[in-house]
Parts: structure tokens; C-alpha cells; sequence
């Protein structure tokens, strides 16, 4: 190959190379900056109607439900303010528990159900052993029973 | 007054004089084997932590091993386009060609680097989060970096000239920089499925403290393999760029001698 | 071996194995390539540069160079 053209197609790269980062930044920030609601924002009409949409939150403890099909799972997404029932077929991440972040996408109903395609876990940045975690627990149970 | 101010002038002159090729050439050839060395050291060593040393994690288990290079590699591809930004601007400004030629060794190890934690990161999301990739602010931001480094490097080897190339080159990383505080704060200012920083400067880390320190030795082997491996890459840059002065001839015929 | 209870719990990794060790052997690949590329182009470089200076001995002009140091 001659320099010239060589030269011409990683200039030619670059140019696409910049401009493709461009038009990532415009659309997927215009879109995706708001990577999910919360539930207040969605209860406070603020989440996009008969569009496809993210909810963050908690699932709420004790809300884990399946259906009798064995495969449709409902279960609620909380910020501790409002909360969203939520109802999705499909396999769950493994990380997905009650009391955990997580973050589903779908369709809100008129009669507010969230009908969920895709759930995610959102895990937090804590890492620590096994251990830890369960002397934290016993620590926070010893508290409870002494306020009670 | 006469002797102090003498003496801060030849300060200043003796530390531009690094500024010359010349000079940093043979000084870049002797660290970077140094560099290579602690890199070595410090990765079996954080990997011995990392691997036998640090406890299961409470709520990913063993996969969040991962952390010990993901962490790592993405700090460095942030503050390697910061560094290349810094020498393109201080380039620009002194008009200094050897940080042009130090901005332009960093970049593919910064690339390098910033492939390395999207890739892990990828790895890493699909057992935890449920899903390899998200359009999310951090994970886009990052891919971004990718593209600004690609685009870096493809720009400045197009440009033939190579006071125009250095300068090219040194407009993308000025500008690009900006990305640097937008992929670290994103996950705080933004609502993104990416969890906030476990370690910063503002508040005690959440992590335990042998996961932590495998972690960081990561961190340290990290640098230590850049300072190498862009030693080594500047030299052949200085070889190239000064290829025509007496210097460079002595130094081409004392390595064919050696070979 | 003090957090593992044997060396196929280890390869394992809690049946994350493709995810961990699918991050750390790509990444090694990389370094390794990385290094290669870099050691390889100084000894292209040296070589290339020996062989044009052979060709023009004379053609140089390394003085001028030598004077606008920075």
C-alpha cells in the first residue's frame, strides 16, 4: 500500500473514530443520562408513559412472589418512599434478592403495574467476608431487640 | 542576592535540561528494566493477596475477584489521558517536543488499559448485574475514553508531519480530558446501574482491609508497568523523531556494536 | 492454600471460572502483547535507522538539530 492511502485511511478512522464518539456521547447521554427512575418520580407521573423505561430501587422485603406457572415472578421496587409492584417472566440474576438494588425495564400499565422484560441487580460498593456481613447482622439484630 | 537567584536559574535550567531528548533518552533506558522489576514484584504479589489471602466476598462471592484488575486498570486509563493531556498542554505551551513524544508513548497503554476494564468490567457485570452491558452514563462514558484514545493514536500516526501530528494529537487530549471527571463522577451524578466508588479521597473505603490492600498493590504494579512500558515505547519515539543529529548516530552505532 | 479447600475449588471460583479467569487470562494477553509490540518496535527502529544512516552517511545535518535542543 502507498503511504498516501494509508495515511488517508487512518485519517479517514480517526475522522469516523471521532465522529462515532460524537454521536454516541449526543444520543445514548440524550437518552440514557436518566439510566432509571425512582419509584417516586414514577409515582409522581414524572416516568414516560406507554414507553419502555428503567425503575430503580429496593425489591421490598417479603414481596418476592411466583406465580403458579412456576416461571412469572412478582414482587415490588421501593425507595423506601413509594412502591411499584412489579411483574416479570423470565430467568433473575443471581444477585436479585429482597432487600437488594435492582433495576427492571418495561412498560408501566394504566393500573400501575410495572410489566418488567429485563430485570437487573444493583449491588452496592461494599465488599467485605462472609463473616463480617454476619456479625453485622447479629450486631443489628442485638440493637433491634435492646430498642424494643 | 546574586548567589541565590544564580542558583535557582541554574536549578531551573538543570531540570528543563531533562526537557531534551538527548538527555532523557539514556535516563529512560535505565529505569524502565527498574520499573519492569517492581511492576513484576508487586503483581505477584497482589495477585498472592488477591487470590489466597482475600475472603470470599458477603454478596458476590469469588467473582468479585475480578476487582483486583478491574479497579485497577480503570484508575490508570483515567490518569494515563490526564498525564497525556498534561504533556500536550505543557508541549503546547513551552514547546517542549519531548511531551509531545511522552503523551504520545502513553497512549496505547492507556488504551490498553481502558479495553481492560471494559472488558472485566463485562465479565464482571454479567454474573452480578444480570447483563454484560448497559448504555448506562459510567459504562459509556468509558467506552468514549476507548474511542478517544483510538482516535488519539490513529490521528497522530495519520499526520506525517510530525510538528503537526504533535499538535493534532495534542487538541484531542486537551479537549478529551474533559470525559476524565465525567466517567468518575457519573456515578454520582447521574442514576446509573454502576455502584459509586468503594475508595476515594472524601470518605473511608468500603471494602475489607486484605481486599483493599490486594487491590492497591494492583494499583502500584499498574503504574510501575506504565512508567516501563512508556519508557521504552518514548525511546524508540526519540530515536525516530531525532534520528537526524550526531547524537542519535553515535547511539545507533554503539547498539549495532552490542548486537 | 488458606482460602481454598483444593486446587479445582480454586480453578473453579465458585463457578464464576469463565468470568474470572476469562478477565485475567485476556489481560495477561494483552500485557504479554503489549511488551512484545514495544521491545519489537525498538529493535525495527534501530535497525531501520542503522540502514538509512549506512545508505546516506553524509546526509544528516545533525548540527542544526543539535542546536534547537527542546
Amino acid at each position: 500500500m502507498k503511504p498516501r492511502s494509508k495515511r488517508l485511511i487512518l485519517l479517514g478512522s480517526a475522522v469516523a473514530l471521532l465522529v462515532g464518539a460524537v454521536a454516541l456521547v449526543l444520543t445514548a447521554f440524550q437518552q440514557n443520562l436518566v439510566f432509571f427512575h425512582t419509584p417516586t418520580e414514577v409515582a409522581a407521573g414524572k416516568a414516560p408513559v406507554e414507553r419502555v423505561f428503567r425503575i430503580g430501587g429496593l425489591v421490598e422485603e417479603g414481596s418476592i412472589a411466583r406465580n403458579d406457572d412456576g416461571y412469572t415472578v412478582r414482587f415490588a421496587i421501593t425507595d423506601t418512599a413509594q412502591v411499584i409492584p412489579v411483574t416479570y417472566r423470565g430467568s433473575l440474576p443471581s444477585m436479585f434478592q429482597e432487600g437488594k438494588g435492582a433495576v427492571v425495564q418495561g412498560k408501566l400499565t394504566s393500573d400501575g403495574l410495572f410489566v418488567a422484560t429485563e430485570v437487573l441487580a444493583k449491588h452496592d460498593e461494599n465488599y467485605m467476608p462472609v463473616e463480617a456481613q454476619y456479625a453485622l447482622d447479629k450486631a443489628h439484630q442485638a440493637n433491634q431487640t435492646v430498642q424494643y | 542576592m546574586t548567589t541565590d537567584t544564580l542558583n535557582r536559574a541554574e536549578r531551573s535550567r538543570s531540570l528543563f535540561r531533562f526537557a531534551a531528548p538527548q538527555v532523557f533518552y539514556p535516563i529512560a533506558g535505565r529505569l524502565a528494566p527498574w520499573f519492569a522489576g517492581i511492576a513484576a514484584v508487586l503483581t505477584v504479589v497482589g495477585l498472592y493477596i488477591g487470590f489466597f489471602v482475600a475472603p470470599t466476598d458477603f454478596q458476590q462471592g469469588e467473582v468479585y475477584r475480578v476487582i483486583f484488575i478491574h479497579v485497577p486498570a480503570a484508575w490508570m486509563s483515567m490518569l494515563i489521558y490526564l498525564v497525556m493531556a498534561f504533556w500536550a498542554a505543557v508541549g503546547l505551551v513551552m514547546n517542549t517536543r519531548l511531551s509531545f513524544m511522552m503523551s504520545q508513548a502513553l497512549a496505547p497503554t492507556g488504551a490498553m488499559f481502558c479495553f481492560v476494564a471494559l472488558w472485566t468490567g463485562a465479565l464482571w457485570g454479567k454474573p452480578t448485574w444480570g447483563t454484560y452491558w448497559v448504555w448506562d452514563a459510567r459504562l459509556t462514558s468509558q467506552l468514549l475514553l476507548l474511542f478517544l484514545y483510538l482516535g488519539f493514536i490513529a490521528l497522530t500516526r495519520a499526520i506525517e508531519d510530525s510538528r503537526r501530528a504533535d499538535r493534532a494529537g495534542a487538541i484531542i487530549a486537551l479537549v478529551g480530558a474533559i470525559n476524565v471527571p465525567i466517567i468518575y463522577f457519573s456515578v454520582q451524578w447521574w442514576n446509573t446501574l454502576h455502584q459509586g466508588a468503594s475508595v476515594s479521597l472524601t470518605k473511608a473505603p468500603s471494602m475489607a482491609t486484605t481486599m483493599l490492600s490486594g487491590m492497591l498493590i494492583m494499583a502500584l504494579a499498574a503504574w510501575a508497568y506504565t512508567f516501563a512500558v512508556a519508557f521504552w515505547r518514548v525511546r524508540s519515539l526519540i530515536l525516530e523523531r531525532e534520528r537526524h543529529t550526531d547524537w542519535v548516530g553515535a547511539e545507533l552505532e554503539a547498539e549495532a556494536k552490542r548486537q | 492454600m488458606m482460602e481454598w479447600e483444593s486446587w479445582s475449588a480454586f480453578w473453579d471460583m465458585g463457578g464464576n471460572a469463565w468470568f474470572v479467569w476469562g478477565s485475567y487470562s485476556i489481560t495477561a494477553m494483552l500485557i504479554v502483547l503489549e511488551l512484545v509490540l514495544v521491545l519489537r518496535r525498538r529493535k525495527e527502529t534501530v535497525l531501520r535507522l542503522l540502514r538509512l544512516r549506512r545508505a546516506a552517511p553524509y546526509a544528516t545535518g545533525g548540527q542544526r538539530m543539535n542546536e534547537e535542543m527542546f
